[in-house]
């Protein structure tokens, strides 16, 4: 029994790590309709920056904010340059766009910054190496997941109180009526891909702290962050921030107990799957319903 | 669409689909002043991290032709990347051998990519000389006579282990996290096999991991639940630096055995020195960043070497010092070849080296091949961590 | 007619000349170059055609390839024998995921897709099933020689076995996509819910196109085992599928020639990009893969097929081909992949 609870409790320290790049995958979804596949390469290559910053010299929080800037930044670009011109298209077009994306920024954080792996620093470090909580959560995952929430609440707030989140969500489920209304649903499109560049950031530098940071860092990650975000909803970023840890956990325990671990990434496709199968809106999303 | 103007025209020109390219057919590869060496690495993809070793072979050959090449040849060293991808290893193995017309191919890199082109190679009758990967399947010289592996293979190192435990801990219950990949399952035959019938039942738990899990937490915690107080880690350097650290935030103390791939500094660095100690692991080069081999003149020698033809390089990487006994191994193959480079006389001295010694063995440790013996290095010697460097102890091991 | 006929002739001179005037080696990697050809087809007929978007055909090619690796090595079946199975195998296969993917579209199916191709090394390498697959060692196939005792090398027979595996397959969806079923399947791209209305059986479509999709598939990924002579899981990255996909949308969709153009582009361009930079090959993919959607979204094929449509319009003096499927009037003005 005591196993299982260690379990779980380890599962919760990794599902934040899902969490995090769920809230990052649910806010450009909310924004753009699109799921974006080159966000755990993104979220990496601004990790790389961040570490380059901080190795020359800058302390940790001047190296972190610049990092989130440069990359909400070029989440604005991005969207303008790449994705704009395809708002029209069919999602093959976005898709390849994204996948495009996905590969180029991979090889670039190879080329640039080399394949070795790496340390990334945290600032939540103990004073002893020993974890809370019975030893099963780090001081770093604690703070990381702190952080985490804190993003998620000051995402829901947004959304829920300002007029620039109202006016977001409206050009994101509405876009025709919104430009009547004099919402610039272009330069919402953009700030939504911004703002989700800059959480894949603050994500990316959350977690390379404890899985180590080298190009490949986000590849499983993103897949198990895919299944958190559609399981919780992928247009919800409670019910993502839910999910991802959600995630964690299952997979731990199945991992250990059921499956096994030689098969997890399965479990995320079988997650994955019966989501969109049995309920695509998720647990937490709304349901969209099309007008014929 | 096949009509008969067509049929007839083909069956005419028949014939001459039976022309061969023309290489040189006695020694391919050779001529009186150069030697084409091959090679495959992974310098793109999931292990590209190991791409820095084809940079070291480089300049090993470089720094050989400064010095005049080999019996007045210089060595021309070709290497290509197969992006661990097997069938690209072998498109580009055979670019290799039949496009740029190398005499053999030299530490190809990784198990799967490597697997691939060994029956090509065979069949044609080419070298396939120290293989840069650690399965135990390079020692095979009735099926694969021109394959030759060079580092001890995890199955011998975890025999090691394995006897070290009986020794040490005869009542252990041993835990064993490993890759799910040839190098984890090798590291666990070799333990099996070790501890037999007798004592399989000490080995309490096994349980894996894939290069795509972001933590190995509940691994960990899976090994700690049943009980084992001697847990042996078979993990690339990312997840041994995370299970040391894991280790030590759970504040559980077992007899930790680490696979020597993972067990350079820079990896216990990653994890925390203080959290690394009383790790035990084996070896048979020397780390480079150890105080004791400071003034080691086979040391200084790979120091000079990295500073000439590899300044601004990492030199704490044990990616970089690998590298350089197979170099001295192939160098030494050649010159007892003398002027007969044919692909024959290459693989018999390959199989004929008697305690060559190189600068990155350990004390003791040489290689040794014959036709019967295809591993070149069978050696080793365990070490503890003391919290800053790791310790030699006990005496050499042999398999 | 005459034109046809010529261009026939002109066709298989192209494709046999490379048997007398390319080394081994290069005929190896046309044939590696014919399987990718093939892989595409098969993922043109779901993405291009369909509009189904499929990241994990990857997992199909590797399918078959394994059928074919246990069949010749585990059944001493011989190479050619395991091309129907193969097929079968995938099809069913292909079948079985169509349904699912009946439900979802666009970007929900690309993820979905995704995953796949993402646990399929992990699929591969399952010890529950090691028995089969030969885990993660792989499975070593024999040399699939010429038979009859022609004096052929065997790399040139290979060219040559692909080429006539190949043809029918390429004719087969050439005619598929320009008769009725390839309006069908325009319109179920284009606009599912008016093709429902219309009476189009959606579901037997959606689900039979994805079957046929994966045996075309399956059976380029039987010929690129057969050439490569080793299967193992690390042969079938998540990459793969993206590379797939890469070559379809740079060699132009709903194009066979496309498809070919594609292959030629993933299989080569490596060997170039090497030169520059180790890390080059996978910029350069996804950078052709954004200009080509954004400067020609037909492709490379739809961009030839326009630099040679005035030619071609002369020769055959009259009415363009029907159903070409590629260029159409953009009410908006705005270039994209349709």
């Amino acid at each position: 029994m005591a196993g299982v609870l260690h379990q779980l409790v380890a599962g919760l320290a990794t599902g934040g790590i899902y969490a995090s790049v769920a809230l990052a995958l649910v806010t450009i979804y909310r924004a753009t309709h699109h799921v974006n596949f080159a966000q755990g390469e993104m979220a990496t290559f601004s990790t790389y920056v961040a570490l380059t910053l901080i190795e020359a010299g800058l302390p940790y929080w001047i190296a972190f904010a610049l990092t989130v800037i440069a990359s909400f930044v070029t989440g604005v670009v991005i969207e303008r340059l790449l994705l704009r011109p395809m708002a029209r298209a069919p999602a093959l077009s976005s898709v390849g766009v994204l996948i495009g994306l996905l590969l180029i920024f991979n090889s670039l954080s190879g080329w640039l910054f080399g394949y070795a792996i790496k340390t990334f620093p945290s600032p939540f470090e103990a004073t002893t190496a020993k974890g809370l909580l019975g030893g099963y959560v780090s001081a770093h995952e604690l703070g990381a997941t702190a952080v985490t929430l804190a993003m998620l609440l000051g995402v829901f707030l947004f959304f829920r109180h300002t007029k620039l989140g109202l006016a977001m969500r409206a050009a994101a489920y509405n876009p025709a009526s919104s430009r009547l209304v004099g919402i610039r649903v272009g330069r919402m499109l953009a700030f939504g891909w911004g703002l989700a560049a800059a959480i894949g950031a603050v994500a990316g530098m959350l977690i390379a702290p404890v899985v180590f940071l080298d190009p490949t860092m986000m590849g499983g990650i993103l897949l198990y962050a895919f299944a958190g975000a559609l399981l919780g909803g992928i247009d919800n970023p409670l019910g993502a921030v839910l999910g991802g840890f959600a995630v964690g956990v299952i997979e731990n325990l199945g991992g250990a107990y059921v499956v096994g671990t030689e098969l997890k990434l399965t479990l995320a496709l079988l997650i994955i799957v019966g989501v969109l199968l049995v309920r695509p809106a998720g647990l937490f999303g709304r349901a969209l319903v099309t007008r014929v | 669409m096949w009509n008969r103007r067509t049929l007839l025209r083909t069956a005419a020109l028949a014939p001459l689909a039976l022309k061969r390219p023309a290489y040189s057919a006695a020694t391919p590869g050779v001529t009186a002043t150069e030697i084409k060496i091959g090679n495959t690495m992974p310098y793109s993809g999931p292990a590209s991290a190991y791409g820095v070793e084809g940079t070291a072979l480089a300049a090993y050959f470089r720094m050989i032709n400064d010095r005049g090449g080999i019996n007045g040849r210089k060595i021309t060293f070709i290497s290509l990347d197969d992006g661990y991808s097997p069938p690209r290893t072998l498109e580009q193995t055979r670019r290799l051998v039949e496009e740029q017309g190398v005499a053999f191919l030299f530490q190809g890199l990784g198990t799967p990519t490597q697997t691939a082109v060994r029956p090509y190679l065979n069949a044609n009758g080419l070298p396939q000389l120290f293989v840069g990967s650690p399965a135990d399947k390079w020692a095979d010289p009735e099926d694969y006579h021109w394959t030759i592996g060079f580092n001890p293979s995890y199955r011998t190192e975890s025999a090691i282990y394995g006897r070290y435990i009986l020794q040490q801990k005869p009542n252990a219950k041993i835990g064993v996290l490993y890759q799910n990949d040839d190098f984890g399952r090798d590291v666990l035959i070799g333990l099996k096999r070790c501890l037999g019938e007798a004592d399989a039942a000490m080995l309490v738990k096994e349980v894996s991991y894939e290069p795509t899990d972001p933590t190995i937490d509940s691994q960990i915690v899976t090994l700690q639940s049943a009980g084992a107080d001697v847990i042996i880690t078979a993990a690339i350097p990312k997840f041994a630096a995370q299970t040391i650290r894991k280790l030590a935030e759970l504040d559980w103390k077992p007899l930790h055995i680490l696979a020597s791939v993972s067990s350079s500094l820079t990896v216990l660095k990653q994890a925390g020195l203080e959290n690394a100690t009383g790790l035990i692991s084996a070896r048979f080069v020397k780390d480079n960043t150890d105080r004791q081999w400071a003034d080691d003149p086979g040391m200084n020698e790979w120091r000079v070497f990295m500073k000439t033809y590899l300044p601004n390089t990492d030199s704490t990487d044990l990616n970089y010092v690998w590298p350089y006994a197979p170099c001295v191994a192939v160098t030494q193959v050649l010159r007892q070849c003398g002027n007969d480079l044919a692909r024959e006389n290459v693989m018999r001295q390959a199989a004929n080296l008697h305690d060559v010694q190189a600068a990155t063995l350990l004390p003791g440790i040489m290689v040794n091949t014959d036709p019967t013996n295809y591993r070149p290095i069978r050696a080793m010697r365990m070490q503890r961590f003391n919290g800053q460097r790791w310790e030699l102890f006990g005496s050499l091991i042999s398999s | 007619m005459i034109a046809g006929r010529a261009a026939l002739l002109a066709g298989t001179t192209v494709l046999l000349a490379p048997l007398f005037l390319f080394t081994d080696y290069h005929l190896f990697e046309l044939t590696l170059a014919i399987a990718t050809a093939l892989a595409i087809l098969g993922l043109n007929l779901v993405t291009g055609h369909t509009g189904q978007i499929s990241l994990g055909h990857g997992a199909f090619y590797a399918i078959g390839a394994y059928v074919t690796a246990i069949l010749m090595a585990d059944y001493d079946v011989p190479y050619w024998a395991t091309l129907p199975a193969s097929a079968v195998v995938c099809a069913v296969v292909g079948f079985a995921i169509g349904l699912p993917a009946l439900r979802l579209r666009g970007h929900y199916l690309a993820l979905t897709t995704f995953a796949l191709a993402v646990a399929m090394p992990q699929i591969l390498k399952y010890r529950g099933l090691e028995g089969l697959t030969g885990g993660v060692q792989g499975i070593v196939l024999a040399k699939a020689g010429p038979p009859f005792g022609l004096a052929l090398t065997p790399d040139r027979w290979l060219y040559l076995f692909a080429l006539a595996v190949a043809a029918p397959l390429f004719l087969l969806v050439y005619n598929l996509a320009r008769g009725r079923i390839g309006l069908a399947m325009a319109a179920i791209r284009d606009h599912p819910l008016a093709a429902e209305a219309m009476g189009i059986d959606l579901a037997r479509l959606k689900t039979g196109t994805f079957a046929i999709s994966a045996l075309i598939t399956g059976i380029a990924g039987s010929l690129g085992a057969i050439a490569v002579q080793f299967v193992a899981p690390d042969s079938f990255p998540p990459l793969l599928s993206i590379f797939l996909f890469v070559g379809l949308i740079v060699g132009g969709i709903r194009s066979e020639a496309g498809a070919v153009i594609g292959a030629l582009f993933v299989q080569f361009v490596p060997d170039l990009a090497d030169q520059v930079s180790k890390a080059a090959p996978g910029a350069l993919y996804g950078l052709a893969l954004i200009a080509v959607l954004y400067l020609m979204p037909q492709g490379a094929a739809g961009a030839l097929r326009r630099a040679l449509a005035p030619l071609l319009h002369l020769r055959s003096g009259g009415a363009p081909a029907a159903g070409t499927g590629g260029r159409r009037a953009n009410p908006g003005g705005t270039r994209h992949v349709e």
